[in-house]
């Protein structure tokens, strides 16, 4: 009766609070929730039978909980919980205490004690093992309290001896998570059988279950040590031995942690001996592991196969004896010692000698071979990667390249060695594969010389279909050194051919014979009057200027004359003028010459290596001047914003590594100036009324100084939270400038009182977002109006006016401190070139697709924020958000945006141009590490009605790249 | 009976297996339970209509579904050589053929198959050839992997051998390239496409004689896709034949194929070649590059051997050979450096077109086999399928790296291997819950335990039962079996005393057991009865009386010998 007299209470205890949440809707978005505890306990206590209670539970558990009301919503939660006889309710409830107790602002300490109690009365095995993930999430809050830390530890010991796995699973995962290195533990089972009690400490305890039955438990059991090892605690060797037992466990999933486990011990423990077994040998320990891990390349399972090779990648310690012998696989024929095609080639190569295999049996075998010395299943690190490069599957390839790679770049002879493999690689089945291995050519290339052989395979992938293969193997060219004159010749040769049959990849092409001839003058000296037929008796005929393989051979001439003085003897006449064309035509592929008599001293006059330094040295000492500025009157100061700001922009046209800073520095010094003549203009003395056409530009300088910060916000990267929150400064004070010529053009005292409202949230999110940046900004605008905040938030609007009017004017300049590295966002369309005259012809209402190819640099997320902008001579624009697989990503901080637009448009009678260009979106809401994106984030469930972020983000655009016109021509359709 | 091939060497009764080795007469089916074919390959599968349709077998037939559809094929296509063109007769016809195929049970991959009440199959993917399988037969605890031919390097067109760690008694494998280990795929790719491609280049014709199925269709997608990669113009022919309907199948078993080809399958079937078209006999003299597949493999006849003596002469032209070639065919001729033939009706041909060398083989060398027992582990290892000598190398390096048995029985011979067969008890539940009650909270599977109870045998079934219900079902009765024990002992107290001294020795010695003095002149130890009497003559030497039943031997004895040393003199 009293239960049913309650239901009745709360019944219409909710009613009366869901009215005022229908009458006034947005007004108040807090008080119009109905308290979350009272609506709960009423469904609750609704529900007739276990499965109306879960659906109940599970619509619940789709909206966030405000962190006041969460342990009311515990409470009533572990009410239901005691008497629920339903397991899966049970698990419900306890899952969402896990939930409920992650809550932001929420500190779960005080029901710790109810769920140690539940877990003490819980039979069913699945409902405790949530228990015990719910105690997880709660001791992960906490992880300053030792003491609930050794109650939870406690708890868990004492559950590892339940027969379910998942209870065990979770036991060993909470004992990872919050196990401490130093507390000794007392395992008490409580079976009858058992009465010891010993103390040990988490480690072991963990380790005994790593000879659970349970392959999960097993799993679970390494995966808690990982972590232990994660948090920073340090494992000890004495599991070394049970670890390596595990990498022959029947499941993949123990197999796989074992591989990590072993790792990480062999990361902590590199010099320490072990003993072969079955001899009384003894080796490092890193290079046991680096062994064992080799055997699980061949293993069953390719999760493993691939976790094992990447693995093999990191393992930097071990010894060039056991790293060259993952390369070495013994080949024989008839138990006779057969030579390798690579060392065949080798030889060839060493004898002077030209192609192999016209002979039938040209590799027959030679030696016979001891039957003894054979060691067919390989003990050890052998031929673990041609194992793993010969593998099945793509993952497994892509992985030992990768590791080849990594273990490449530390040791050079074995660079030296792998190479032929990968080499080989080349001609995978698979594209991403050759990709692969050829960017990791180039990364080891420096320590390599190609022989000419090995040259002569890596060139004939110059003729693949695949652009990105092409690209990346003239960016592998670029880098790689070549032996002999042959070689270039050679390389030059596959190259034109290249060129000739793809004549999109002329500018790549180009490039690669830059680098090519700069890096080999010598070897290119002895062929120059081959390569540009020139003849010591007769004259030849002038060649085609506009050949695009003429230029490349130019290219290849001119870069290797730069540092090769003798060479431009050897030029023609005409190689001369061409010289002064390309010079100016393709001056990034043409470099200064000191060219003899001609009278071309064209080498710039552009400093040596110490320029960089000096040009830092002015530019801070630019900044600094600036700092004065605080001395000087109204038009000195001006002035002197005004000439900083152009020596800043010619710094940043000279020096090209200074120039994201330099642009950084002038747009900051031009929002301020765009601030001071806005501010210090008459108006502000003047009557309302007769000021209209100066508030017209100082509320146009505003709007430009809104613009000009987003552009420093998000087109620069590099910047630290101490200049994000600078430019922030500089918004806010645009910001107030608006709002207090607002206030004196128009009169509308609404559109005042909200304005006032959004600028005082724009204050609130300032100071929240930077908080820890506030001690820096003394003395600024902002530190003041935090000063009179309380002052602000209370007052009128007039009177807020006028405030802001003069702090407004009070506030200085906020002297801007440079990070180590900015750089601008940049990107340059490289098709199409607009040079075209011929319109491209389409009918009109059908679509044509236009090539896009363009090089982004210093862009973050590309994918997200790129976008490319077609506008129409009507003035109709539209935005096309290019596809992710459209990047692609050729080096640190470039990527390149290789993509089809499509243009329709009605009929024209003329071709016309359209202009098409790169945007860069952002949103302020996404890009700043602003913490109520962090709060969204962290809700406890997915909502998908909660209210949208509080601060409307701003979205934009800004267009960073120089549009380019392209002739259209849509002509009307035939009938 | 695990697979039923023919020998290609003989043209008599040897080229068959001799089923009289099963049964003198009769049928066959009788004494097997069911055959199992690994692969398409005759030697493989060839004898098959001739064991099923004239030898006679009913049973069923095991094969994968790619194998089915392939077999016959190559089925008919035998028969028609040896009787259309040969003219023999006493063969299996066409009819015969579809009777026997007809009793084949197609089997999928990872499938389980219960052959009969105790009899199961499993098959596994074992690369080599498009539908080749690995068996796993299993009887109770028991049971074998045979692997057919096998391949552990996955190639253009197939995935490598896996089985997962069945730990089978014995594991019968292929061991044809027992003593060599190969040198990576990819130089021998690499090294063929580069030859291929200077040839074409060149402007020259490159000829490579194939045998119709296996490796033909690893080449075609090889030269495919370095084609569809390299954007090369030259048409590539393929001579029409049986081919043409085996390539059909290939198109359609994807799922049997490497990771590569089953990846892009959903934009395109590889096998649907686009540069690759059916040769015409006219096309030979056509101008300009092209690469001809041609069959047979060796040069010895038919199409291939046709368009060699129309290209050998220029020696911008090239003919590669992708694997052995026998004695006294052209193939082994012009490798082995001839450059002048002989052929029919004296006329002689100047070989002057290049002749390379390529060897693509689907066996799994010894590399791969050792590879294959550590994935499998083994108790036995049996070879098969190769030469003697190098057998015994391999042998030898099994039993040295692995520790197990290995045999290589030679034809007819039989090998005994011993196993260790486990033997499945009933147990009543009411024994294992008093068993369990007594033990600790987890079983544990690594740490034998021991328990009382009694295992009957009765008709075929062994079951493990308390005591009391053995004796009941038995209708024995129950016998008790007491040790008794005098302990001889001087003492000059009373036996009531004498007695008292006992029971509190034993209170003080015995913790945490029961021992109760009883008012009828005995102390209980558990269940051990202990009585003093003392002899009329001398009361001072007195005899303790022990009592004690079967189960309580341990106690029993260890009190008899505590006894025996008498009692402390400090009692009271």
């Amino acid at each position: 009766m009293a239960a049913h007299l309650k239901k009745r209470v709360y019944e219409e205890f909710s009613k009366v609070v869901q009215i005022p949440h229908e009458e006034a809707p947005a007004k108040k978005l807090r008080l119009s929730k109905p308290s979350k505890s009272a609506a709960l306990h009423v469904d609750l206590c609704k529900a007739t039978n276990s499965t109306d209670a879960l659906q109940y539970l599970l619509q619940f558990a789709r909206k966030p909980v405000e962190a006041e009301s969460v342990e009311g919503v515990v409470r009533i939660l572990l009410e239901h919980y005691y008497k629920e006889t339903d397991n899966s309710v049970r698990l419900k409830i306890a899952s969402l205490l896990g939930l409920l107790s992650k809550t932001q602002g929420f500190s779960p300490d005080c029901i710790i004690d109810d769920a140690i109690n539940t877990l003490s009365n819980e039979k069913s095995h699945q409902v405790l093992a949530q228990l015990l993930d719910t105690l997880l999430v709660i001791g992960s809050q906490l992880p300053e309290s030792p003491a609930i830390r050794q109650r939870l530890i406690e708890m868990a010991c004492k559950h590892l001896s339940d027969t379910y796995f998942g209870v065990r699973n979770k036991c060993l995962q909470l004992l990872g998570c919050l196990g401490m290195a130093d507390t000794p533990l007392t395992k008490d089972n409580e079976g009858p059988g058992t009465s010891l009690v010993g103390s040990k400490d988490v480690q072991s305890i963990i380790s005994d279950y790593f000879g659970d039955q349970d392959p999960r438990v097993r799993t679970a059991a390494l995966k808690a040590m990982l972590q232990l090892h994660e948090r920073g605690i340090k494992i000890h060797e004495i599991i070394y031995e049970q670890a390596c037992r595990l990498l022959l466990d029947d499941y993949e999933q123990v197999r796989s942690a074992a591989v990590q486990m072993v790792w990480v011990l062999s990361q902590l423990y590199p010099e320490s001996i072990v003993p072969i077994p079955s001899s009384n040998e003894e080796i490092r320990l890193v290079d046991d592991v680096f062994g064992k891990i080799s055997h699980m390349v061949s293993d069953g399972s390719w999760m493993v196969r691939v976790q094992a090779a990447k693995t093999l990648g990191s393992m930097l310690q071990v010894s060039p004896h056991f790293l060259e012998q993952t390369l070495d696989k013994k080949l024989m024929s008839d138990l006779r010692r057969k030579r390798t095609a690579h060392e065949r080639a080798k030889d060839l190569f060493a004898s002077g000698e030209f192609s192999s295999g016209r002979k039938w049996a040209d590799d027959a075998p030679k030696e016979k071979l001891d039957t003894n010395t054979v060691n067919l299943i390989a003990s050890g690190a052998c031929g673990a990667f041609v194992h793993g490069l010969e593998d099945e599957m793509f993952e497994v390839r892509i992985a030992a390249v990768e590791a080849l790679c990594q273990l490449a770049r530390s040791s050079p002879s074995f660079a030296e060695k792998c190479l032929d493999f990968l080499v080989d690689m080349f001609n995978d089945e698979i594209e991403e594969v050759r990709l692969q291995s050829i960017h990791v050519l180039r990364e080891i290339s420096t320590h390599i010389t190609l022989r000419e052989d090995q040259l002569d395979t890596v060139l004939a992938v110059l003729e693949d279909s695949s652009r990105d293969i092409r690209e990346a193997l003239h960016e592998l060219i670029c880098y790689t050194n070549v032996s002999t004159k042959e070689c270039i010749q050679l390389a030059l040769l596959e190259l034109l051919k290249n060129l000739n049959k793809y004549p999109t990849d002329r500018n790549s092409v180009w490039k690669c014979l830059k680098f090519l001839g700069s890096r080999h003058p010598t070897l290119v000296l002895p062929l120059v009057p081959e390569l540009l037929s020139t003849h010591p008796y007769f004259d030849t005929p002038e060649p085609d200027m506009d050949d695009p393989a003429y230029i490349a051979v130019l290219v290849l001439v001119f870069n290797a004359a730069k540092s090769c003085p003798t060479m431009p003897a050897l030029f023609s006449d005409h190689t001369f003028r061409h010289y002064a064309y390309l010079r100016d035509s393709l001056s990034h592929l043409v470099p200064p010459l000191r060219l003899p008599g001609s009278g071309l001293d064209l080498v710039d006059s552009s400093c040596g290596s110490g320029s960089v330094e000096s040009a830092q040295v002015f530019l801070q000492q630019s900044l600094n001047r600036v700092n004065t500025i605080q001395n000087l009157d109204a038009p000195g100061a001006q002035d002197l914003l005004d000439f900083t700001i152009r020596d800043l922009r010619r710094l940043g046209e000279l020096q090209t590594e200074l120039a994201g800073a330099a642009d950084f520095c002038a747009t900051y010094l031009r929002c301020q100036l765009l601030l001071m003549k806005a501010l210090q203009d008459r108006l502000w003395s003047m009557a309302v009324p007769l000021c209209l056409k100066q508030n017209v530009t100082a509320t146009a300088a505003a709007q430009q100084i809104l613009e000009e910060t987003y552009k420093l916000e998000f087109l620069y990267s590099g910047l630290e939270s101490r200049q994000v929150a600078t430019i922030h400064h500089v918004r806010l004070q645009a910001k107030a400038l608006q709002l207090v010529l607002t206030a004196r053009t128009r009169q509308g005292l609404d559109l005042l009182m909200s304005s006032c409202e959004k600028f005082l949230q724009d204050i609130e999110s300032f100071q929240r977002l930077f908080q820890a940046e506030l001690p820096h900004l003394q003395d600024s605008f902002v530190d003041k109006l935090l000063e009179l905040m309380p002052r602000l938030s209370s007052c009128k609007p007039v009177e807020m006016v006028k405030i802001l009017q003069t702090t407004l004017r009070q506030s200085g300049l906020l002297h801007l401190r440079l990070p180590e590295q900015i750089h601008r966002a940049t990107a340059t369309i490289i098709e199409p070139t607009g040079e075209s005259d011929n319109p491209l012809r389409f009918t009109s209402g059908l679509v044509v697709a236009l090539d896009i190819d363009a090089t982004l640099e210093y862009v973050q997320d590309p994918q997200n924020t790129v976008k490319v902008q077609v506008l129409y001579p009507d003035g109709q624009g539209h935005v096309i958000h290019p596809k992710p697989g459209d990047f692609r990503k050729p080096g640190p901080y470039r990527h390149r945006l290789i993509t089809q637009v499509y243009l329709s448009h009605t009929a024209w009678t003329e071709p016309s141009q359209v202009e098409v260009r790169l945007l860069l979106a952002y949103s302020s809401s996404s890009a700043s590490l602003s913490s109520q994106s962090l709060a969204s984030k962290l809700g406890w469930s997915d909502s998908t009605d909660s209210p949208s972020p509080p601060e409307a983000a701003v979205e934009g655009t800004i267009p960073f790249s120089k549009s380019v016109k392209v002739f259209i021509m849509p002509k009307p359709t035939r009938r | 009976m695990l697979d039923c091939g023919m020998h290609m060497g003989y043209n008599d009764d040897r080229r068959f297996p001799d089923f009289s080795y099963i049964t003198q007469n009769g049928r066959l089916t009788e004494f097997l339970d069911c055959v199992i074919i690994s692969h398409f390959h005759l030697d493989h599968c060839g004898a098959l209509p001739y064991m099923s349709e004239m030898v006679g077998y009913d049973g069923p037939i095991y094969m994968t579904h790619p194998t089915k559809a392939i077999c016959p094929i190559l089925l008919e296509d035998f028969r028609k050589i040896t009787v259309d063109k040969k003219g023999e007769t006493n063969f299996f016809t066409s009819q015969m053929i579809k009777d026997c195929m007809k009793k084949v049970v197609p089997l999928n991959l990872h499938q389980t198959v219960q052959v009969d009440d105790e009899l199961e199959i499993k098959a596994y993917y074992a690369g080599h050839v498009l539908g080749a399988a690995m068996v796993h037969i299993k009887v109770g605890s028991e049971s074998v992997v045979y692997t057919g031919d096998y391949n552990m390097t996955p190639d253009r067109h197939l995935g490598a051998a896996w089985i997962d760690k069945c730990r089978p008694d014995i594991l019968i494998s292929e061991s044809t390239y027992a003593t060599t280990i190969r040198d990576s795929k990819r130089c021998r790719e690499r090294d063929f496409l580069k030859k291929v491609h200077e040839s074409i280049e060149r402007g020259g014709k490159v000829l490579i004689p194939v045998f119709a199925l296996g490796r033909a269709q690893e080449l075609c997608i090889l030269l495919e896709t370095f084609w569809e990669r390299m954007n090369l113009k030259a048409p590539i022919y393929f001579s029409t034949g049986l081919t043409e309907k085996a390539n059909h199948y290939y198109k359609l078993f994807i799922t049997w194929t490497n990771q590569k080809i089953r990846k892009t399958f959903v934009q395109r079937n590889m096998f649907e070649f686009k540069h690759i078209k059916a040769f015409d006999r006219s096309y030979a003299d056509n101008p300009g590059p092209m690469v001809v597949f041609a069959t047979p493999g060796m040069l010895h006849a038919g199409q291939s051997l046709q368009i060699f003596k129309k290209w050998a002469g220029n020696e911008k032209n090239m003919v590669i050979m992708p694997g052995y070639c026998v004695q006294g065919t052209i193939g082994h001729k012009i490798l082995n450096g001839q450059r002048k033939l002989e052929m029919e009706g004296r006329a002689t041909l100047d070989v002057k077109l290049q002749v390379e060398y390529m060897s693509f083989s689907a066996h799994a060398d010894a590399k791969g086999i050792m590879q294959l027992i550590r994935m499998a582990e083994p108790r036995n290892m049996l070879l098969v399928h190769g030469e003697a000598a190098k057998m015994e190398f391999l042998k030898g390096k099994i039993e040295q790296e692995f520790s197990i048995d290995c045999y290589m029985p030679a034809n007819g011979e039989t090998a005994t291997v011993t196993t260790n067969p486990s033997v499945p008890v009933d147990i009543s539940l009411n024994l294992l819950k008093r068993e369990m009650a007594l033990g600790g909270p987890l079983p544990d599977p690594k740490k034998p335990r021991t328990m009382h109870g009694t295992l009957i045998m009765k008709e075929n079934s062994l079951k493990l039962v308390p005591s009391e219900q053995a004796l009941k079902e038995l209708g024995l009765n129950e016998h008790q079996l007491r040790f008794t024990c005098r302990v001889p002992l001087q003492d000059p107290h009373s036996d009531t005393d004498t007695l008292h001294r006992v029971y509190t020795h034993l209170k003080s010695v015995l913790k945490g057991y029961t021992i109760q003095h009883l008012p009828d002149g005995t102390v209980m130890v558990e269940s051990i009865v202990i009585k003093v009497s003392s002899s009329a003559e001398d009361t001072n030497s007195k005899v303790l009386l022990l009592s004690w039943s079967y189960q309580d031997e341990d106690l029993g004895s260890f009190l008899s010998t505590l006894l025996k040393k008498g009692l402390p003199s400090g009692l009271c």
